[in-house]
């Protein structure tokens, strides 16, 4: 029997058209469902039908995918990644609380809610210090902090922003790391590629889409155990677990739930989008 | 396959494997627009989103 597989999507990107290749290779039937022009009943029951064996959620906008999942899922229908996936992947401290649970390696991480708490907090663990948005990607906003009067200054800023999501603090130590992290692709119960994320010149974030490099890592069988736990402690599915090398050893910083894998499948050659199609199958039949 | 640009008219070159929610950018301004394609295989663009606080991975 053909397969069916829906793709929600609100932009496509390099990788939402990688996936649709793989899928068409595959001869598998795809569904493009632009999220922009859908109007959800939420009373009324669902045409499972019309969305096929699978859905694959990669809305770039995580709330808007975030409650579109909420709502097939409420139909029962299967959704990857899952709504409590996708939930604890798209806010940093929920991601935090999962990996901790699981006593996964991660930064010291502390959380406050008023800036006064946050300076004490940031002056108690020491500069340089790291401040974060809970919700947000590409390492936008995401601040090192090196003295006191970066730190007020951030927070002041914070506080003039007026989003309620910028009065939480999160907040973590600096990992002694060199200018790089690692990215592993996991889908499913498999680490698929591992990439070293380098920062470019002169700067210290090391993420894609500000001009991170990608190249080949090893997947050794720290790096696979840790990502692979640390997958399955926010739920499972298609993630890129992102990581640092500590002094004592890999911590996990930020586990990805609508992936973007460009740069890896450059790096390694491998043909994620493939695979992620291949584990869509696997899934829908379960 | 070419659109023009609705802020300046410039000329914006259509790859023929571009799929529907594509984001092409006009060579002349660089103002970003989403394709659509219809059944018939005529292209139209609007102006592309701009990025979301809540936007990213």
């Amino acid at each position: 029997m053909r397969r069916v597989l829906s793709i929600i999507f609100d932009r496509t990107r390099w990788e939402e058209k990688a996936l649709i290749k793989a899928a068409r290779r595959k001869r598998i039937q795809i569904n493009l469902i632009d999220a922009k022009n859908t109007s959800f009943d939420i009373n009324a029951v669902c045409d499972a039908e019309s969305y096929g064996h699978i859905i694959l959620q990669r809305c770039i906008s995580y709330f808007r995918g975030l409650h579109i999942t909420a709502i097939l899922e409420m139909c029962g229908l299967p959704v990857v990644n899952s709504f409590n996936t996708s939930l604890v992947c798209g806010n940093k401290l929920l991601t935090s609380l999962a990996l901790a649970k699981a006593k996964i390696p991660t930064p010291a991480t502390y959380v406050t809610f008023t800036p006064e708490a946050a300076l004490e907090t940031i002056e108690k663990i020491g500069y340089p210090a790291v401040i974060k948005p809970v919700i947000g990607s590409w390492g936008r906003l995401v601040a090192p902090i090196n003295n006191r009067a970066t730190a007020e200054a951030i927070l002041e800023h914070r506080e003039q922003m007026n989003s309620s999501l910028l009065q939480i603090h999160y907040i973590q130590e600096m990992v002694n790391r060199p200018p790089r992290d690692i990215r592993t692709i996991v889908v499913g119960e498999e680490v698929t590629a591992a990439v070293y994320r380098s920062a470019p010149a002169g700067t210290w974030r090391t993420n894609v889409a500000l001009g991170a490099t990608t190249e080949p890592c090893p997947v050794t069988s720290e790096l696979e155990d840790i990502a692979l736990r640390a997958a399955k402690a926010v739920g499972g599915g298609v993630l890129a677990v992102d990581s640092m090398e500590s002094p004592d050893g890999i911590v996990v910083h930020e586990v990805n739930s609508t992936i973007e894998f460009r740069g890896a499948a450059a790096a390694t050659g491998t043909n994620i989008a493939s695979k992620i199609i291949e584990y869509l199958v696997r899934a829908s039949k379960k | 396959m070419k659109c023009k640009c609705s802020e300046c008219d410039g000329e914006i070159a259509i790859p023929k494997d571009a799929v529907n929610g594509e984001i092409v950018a006009c060579p002349d301004c660089g103002l970003e627009f989403e394709l659509t394609i219809d059944q018939n295989g005529k292209c139209s663009l609007k102006v592309a989103e701009l990025t979301g606080e809540d936007w990213g991975e």
